[in-house]
């Protein structure tokens, strides 16, 4: 599948920030993002990449609707991003320790069928702990069932925070072919936030740097070439230019 | 509840209260006093008033009233140290009244009740509950105050509606603080129970101890008091305990 033709399918994440300060506790103000304006084109994949502290959760979380106290505009398809249906992969998995795997996923997708339930836990590879408590999972498989409860109930728009940090490499990798297969499979528009440049090569379909705090876009690159022909010369050809895109600014 | 020697916990226990009952036989024998009547002698009042039906009227009497009063005591006060955890302005105005309460004594609350309301059941009721709505409401804002913004993202990102976002987010983070406010919140009331009924009911298990005390009659007394903290240890081991275990197992089968 071509990116242009993908993005032409639907209307565009639009998000703009002119201004996100935090009234600190002690009253000193934190300004976390400013002038932060983006497009990512509808049913494609967007990475946020920035240092530690930045401002990505904070962005995050305006687009998502959970923090209003911004100036700016975040719309979905032209409309505000309140109507939109999203999934959101959490920094932490936050999962409700007293309800079960299963259970934790139905609470986002309650008109769930037990059949797309097996199908989902089959492909994030967590079929055998469906009725487990989190408590018993480790980070990993806490992880991939935050990811299925995110795509469980079809969302519009997806955003992961920084969904493979903190584990090994090993899973990790596994965790990364898991949302590219969900990328590649599911008609979603995605945003993923990272601080690492290798994931965002791997995944996106257009990359935006971000600026030390208060976060703004630094560079924007768009891929066109489809996740599964990304070669590892490719990816380290990528890194170098976007390396260079970031620096000349 | 301490787990002991693993050899057999219960043994001494046992032996504690056996002994404390050989002490009672031997020091009512000694002072052979009606004052002091001996184990057997309350015993034989137990079983003539159960079989007359006397006590257990009385005691469902007193039973309804604490079921009662806890449950309105317990809703209330989970109401109130929510709102007054999540928000700091009604932190602000209810914390003087919930200071207020706290300190205000049970029998005071008791006296104005009956004054105000007359000597009727709800008046009772109302006065135990108002007795302990202060504790729950303290004890869950506690909860309240540290309640994960996570979990709150989470409930408004997948849009649970008002209800289940109660029943499935919050109130599992409120439990361990609402089992404390409830176990204490029984033992306090059953012991307030007894005195409204002195003072302003015609039944149940204080106006019983009211009336046997003016007969001077300590075996009834002394029944009244066993059966009844009897059936208090047996709600908690049978009905709190169990509540209790099914509400954490999720914590207990975590590593
Ligand atoms: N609720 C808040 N109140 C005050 N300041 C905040 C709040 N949330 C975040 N900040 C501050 O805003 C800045 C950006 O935070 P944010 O969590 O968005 O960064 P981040 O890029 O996600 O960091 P990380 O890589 O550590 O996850 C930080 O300096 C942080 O201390
Ligand atoms: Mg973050």
């Amino acid at each position: 599948m071509n990116v242009m033709q993908r993005a032409g399918a639907s209307a565009p994440l639009e998000i703009r920030i002119s201004d996100k300060t935090y009234a600190g506790a002690d009253g000193n103000a934190v300004q976390a993002v400013k002038g932060l304006d983006l497009s990512c084109p509808g049913q494609t994949c967007t990475a946020l990449v920035g240092p530690s502290g930045c401002g990505k959760t904070t962005i995050l979380r305006i687009v998502a609707g959970l923090d209003a106290k911004f100036s700016g505009e975040v719309t979905l398809a032209d409309a505000p991003i309140e109507e939109a249906r999203i999934g959101f992969i959490f920094q932490e998995p936050t999962l409700l320790p007293w309800r079960t795997v299963e259970d934790n996923i139905r609470l986002a997708a309650p008109d769930l069928s037990a059949r797309a339930l097996a199908s989902l836990l089959d492909q994030a590879e967590i079929a055998d702990k469906a009725s487990r408590f989190p408590g018993e999972l480790s980070l990993g498989l806490a992880r991939r069932v935050s990811i299925v409860r995110a795509i469980a109930a079809k969302p519009d728009l997806l955003l992961l925070d920084e969904p493979f940090v903190s584990l090994d490499e090993a899973t990790a990798k596994t965790l990364r072919m898991l949302v590219a297969r969900i990328l590649d499979d599911h008609a979603v528009t995605a945003l993923l936030v990272t601080h690492d440049l290798r994931e965002a090569v791997e995944l996106a379909d257009q990359i935006v740097t971000l600026t030390a705090r208060p976060a703004r876009a630094k560079s924007v690159r768009q891929i066109s070439t489809p996740r599964a022909k990304r070669t590892a010369a490719f990816r380290k050809k990528l890194l170098g230019q976007i390396d260079r895109d970031a620096k000349s600014r | 509840m301490s787990k002991s020697a693993p050899t057999s916990p219960l043994i001494y226990q046992l032996l504690s209260i056996v002994g404390g009952l050989a002490i009672w036989f031997v020091a009512a024998k000694l002072t052979a006093s009606p004052l002091l009547p001996g184990p057997v002698q309350v015993v034989g009042f137990i079983r003539e008033a159960m079989i007359s039906g006397e006590m257990p009227y009385h005691m469902a009497m007193t039973l309804g009233r604490v079921a009662a009063s806890f449950v309105i005591a317990m809703a209330l006060g989970l109401a109130i140290g929510l709102a007054m955890g999540q928000s700091q302005l009604t932190d602000r105005i209810g914390d003087p009244w919930l200071i207020f309460f706290l300190n205000t004594p049970a029998l005071v609350i008791i006296i104005m009740a009956y004054v105000w309301f007359g000597l009727t059941e709800a008046a009772a009721i109302g006065a135990v509950a108002l007795n302990k709505i202060p504790n729950v409401a303290v004890t869950v804002r506690e909860g309240a105050r540290t309640l994960d913004p996570h979990l709150d993202d989470l409930a408004r990102i997948y849009r649970l509606s008002k209800i289940e976002r109660l029943r499935q987010v919050v109130l599992p983070q409120l439990q361990p603080f609402f089992a404390a406010a409830a176990r204490s919140g029984i033992s306090l009331i059953w012991k307030i129970v007894l005195v409204v009924e002195l003072l302003g009911r015609s039944n149940g298990v204080g106006f019983q101890l009211y009336l046997y005390f003016q007969l001077f009659d300590v075996t009834a007394i002394l029944g009244y008091t066993l059966v009844f903290v009897a059936l208090m240890i047996a709600i908690e081991v049978f009905m709190v305990q169990p509540y209790e275990r099914y509400a954490t197992r999720w914590r207990i089968r975590s590593a």
